[in-house]
């Protein structure tokens, strides 16, 4: 009894940290799909964008993959904001982003994919950094740095986007945006401009989540599928645009996946995403925080 | 035309079509024929509730996955013939086609596009957790030594099923843009809300058209196992069939059943040839192109383009 009491709390305690990691993935889609109502279903698409850029650095200029990424951010920033101006131009100006605008991101979604399978083709892709490897053990429980890490680096991607929404013009202007483009508009701010850079800021997100993506697990071209579940189930669950409810949400899958995978095999885990989704929209669609 | 007419028409034409391939007496036109068919057939059913009602369903591989594999259990099961088998995959595919909708349809049209492309993740875990079909490794399929028509080999007997159906499935899509259903349907695809206040009960006609939909997808599927003889869940749930599912109506032009037919005729063909020259993943890659240049460029399609021409001149 002893041993299995270990492994829950092993399992549980890797949840957590699983979670941290899911806040760092999803924390875009709460601003474009939360906010902004943009379903960027390629999201996942530019974070294995990211998870690639963070190896090619990493294993040509042995650069470590968190640095790269950070690095990275501002063309990420750039090509989210491009990805807004071709959105808006043609279809959310014209009222089209409903069947055509979801049809675009499909199909940025696959491009990249596929382009992805033609440069690097189908293999694992993994980086090597110091984190990668030691564990912390505190008593019974092992804290692996490789999952420790990346759960720091979502929380502090949360943080930091929470102080910038709460006490910035922009930021406060973006929340706005969210709740009535009329009235901003009415103050004088130009909300597809606000839009446009809440949009880029959701992109530069996945510079980050994909370093910290292929520092967890070995990256090939199409695991960004196995995401899109998971993004979007946590924003819901987590109430849409809320940064705190996105993290209860995301700790919450991040145990449940980590205890599946502990008594049942990690080949299920995948399903439980699902399921978790299906339970939300079918039962709780406001999600936990939701009015 | 009136709908006999029509099917009449469908019928001479899948007649000319078959009788021709048969003339050039190379058995690869039947290979590369029967994929452009099954496409035709997926399109046209993904149209069904895409271009008709405008909700997205990005899980066309789940349904033409759940449809081949369904196949895969009554060949282990029983000895039914294909012509029978085709219904009963349709029939699974319906209802997991229902249940979705069911839990989503209330919402906004993002959250059923959202659950769609999960639903393809998962259709595939527990098809690759399930060790009766194959699993991960997948199942091999022996065809039967004779086909029920005489005279013709087997691979010519799948490409007369898939017309069979191609004619069906037309035959119904063109139907339902002139019934009332299809009225209720392009009432929501317009406009839910007023739609809604007007009477038309929309979950009801949403349920209605997402089950269709979802049917003929896994018919279209049901004989993939016997044409590839070995079906993997990499190969059925291959991510070029939600692609296909989504970019030929949207080609094509999606306000008329005829859009689908010609989106799929020509990616479809696109795709044989760029397969045979090129390379499998380039041909994935121009059909991602082609999609997000349409939609930006021509969002009516190829059918949008000639009407626009018909105005000029």
């Amino acid at each position: 009894m002893e041993m299995s009491l270990d492994l829950l709390g092993n399992a549980v305690v890797s949840g957590v940290l699983l979670g941290g990691f899911y806040a760092a993935v999803t924390i875009g889609v709460s601003i474009s799909f939360g906010m902004l109502d943009i379903v960027n279903i390629a999201h996942p698409a530019f974070i294995i964008l990211g998870s690639y850029i963070a190896y090619i650095a990493n294993t040509t200029l042995g650069m470590d993959p968190i640095l790269a990424s950070v690095i990275a951010l501002p063309a990420f920033y750039l090509l989210g904001a491009a990805v807004y101006q071709v959105y808006y131009v043609a279809f959310e100006r014209r009222g089209e982003e409903a069947l055509r605008g979801l049809a675009f991101f499909f199909g940025l979604l696959f491009i990249t994919e596929v382009t992805l399978v033609l440069v690097f083709g189908v293999d694992y892709r993994l980086v090597d950094a110091p984190y990668i490897g030691p564990s912390l053990h505190i008593g019974p429980v092992d804290l692996p740095l490789r999952l420790l890490v990346p759960c720091l680096v979502g929380l502090i991607m949360i943080g930091g986007l929470q102080l910038f929404m709460s006490y910035t013009f922009l930021g406060r202007a973006i929340l706005a945006v969210a709740q009535d483009q009329l009235a901003l508009r009415l103050m004088a701010a130009n909300p597809t401009r606000i839009k446009r850079i809440a949009f880029a800021l959701s992109i530069a997100t996945t510079s980050l989540a994909g370093a910290v993506l292929i520092v967890i697990q070995p990256v090939e071209p199409s695991i960004g599928r196995d995401y899109i579940g998971r993004v979007f189930a946590i924003c819901v669950l987590g109430g849409m645009g809320s940064f705190a409810g996105t993290l209860v949400a995301a700790m919450a899958l991040g145990i449940v996946e980590s205890l599946t995978s502990t008594f049942y095999g990690p080949s299920w885990s995948p399903a439980v995403a699902f399921g978790f989704l299906l339970v939300t929209l079918a039962v709780r669609p406001a999600g936990i925080f939701g009015r | 035309m009136s709908g006999t007419k029509f099917v009449l028409a469908l019928l001479i034409a899948a007649g000319v079509v078959f009788g021709a391939a048969l003339l050039v007496g190379n058995s690869y036109v039947f290979f590369a024929g029967y994929v452009v068919l099954q496409y035709i057939a997926l399109a046209t059913a993904w149209n069904i509730l895409g271009g008709y009602t405008g909700y997205v369903n990005f899980g066309t591989a789940a349904f033409f996955a759940l449809g081949a594999y369904t196949t895969v259990v009554l060949h282990k099961l029983t000895t039914l013939p294909l012509p029978i088998m085709m219904p009963i995959g349709g029939i699974v595919s319906g209802i997991i086609g229902l249940g979705t909708g069911y839990l989503t349809l209330r919402l906004r049209g993002a959250f059923f596009s959202i659950a769609t492309l999960a639903l393809a993740v998962v259709v595939q875990t527990l098809i690759t957790n399930w060790d009766f079909v194959g699993g991960s490794r997948g199942a091999y399929i022996v065809r039967p030594p004779t086909t029920p028509l005489l005279g013709i080999d087997y691979i010519q007997y799948l490409c007369l099923v898939m017309l069979a159906l191609v004619v069906i499935v037309l035959a119904t899509a063109r139907a339902i843009e002139r019934s009332r259903l299809g009225y209720g349907l392009a009432t929501i695809r317009d406009d839910e809300l007023a739609a809604e206040a007007s009477g038309v009960p929309t979950l009801r006609l949403k349920l209605v058209a997402t089950t269709m939909s979802g049917a003929f997808m896994g018919m279209a599927g049901a004989p993939l196992p016997y044409y590839v003889t070995y079906l993997d869940p990499t190969s059925g749930f291959n991510l070029a069939y939600a692609v296909n599912g989504v970019a030929m109506p949207l080609v094509g032009g999606t306000s008329s059943w005829f859009g689908p037919v010609i989106g799929a005729i020509l990616l479809g063909t696109l795709q044989q040839v760029v397969t045979v020259t090129i390379s499998s993943a380039v041909n994935l890659l121009i059909v991602g192109l082609v999609l997000v240049a349409f939609v930006i460029v021509a969002p009516n399609g190829i059918l949008g383009l000639l009407r626009l021409q018909g105005r000029r001149s």
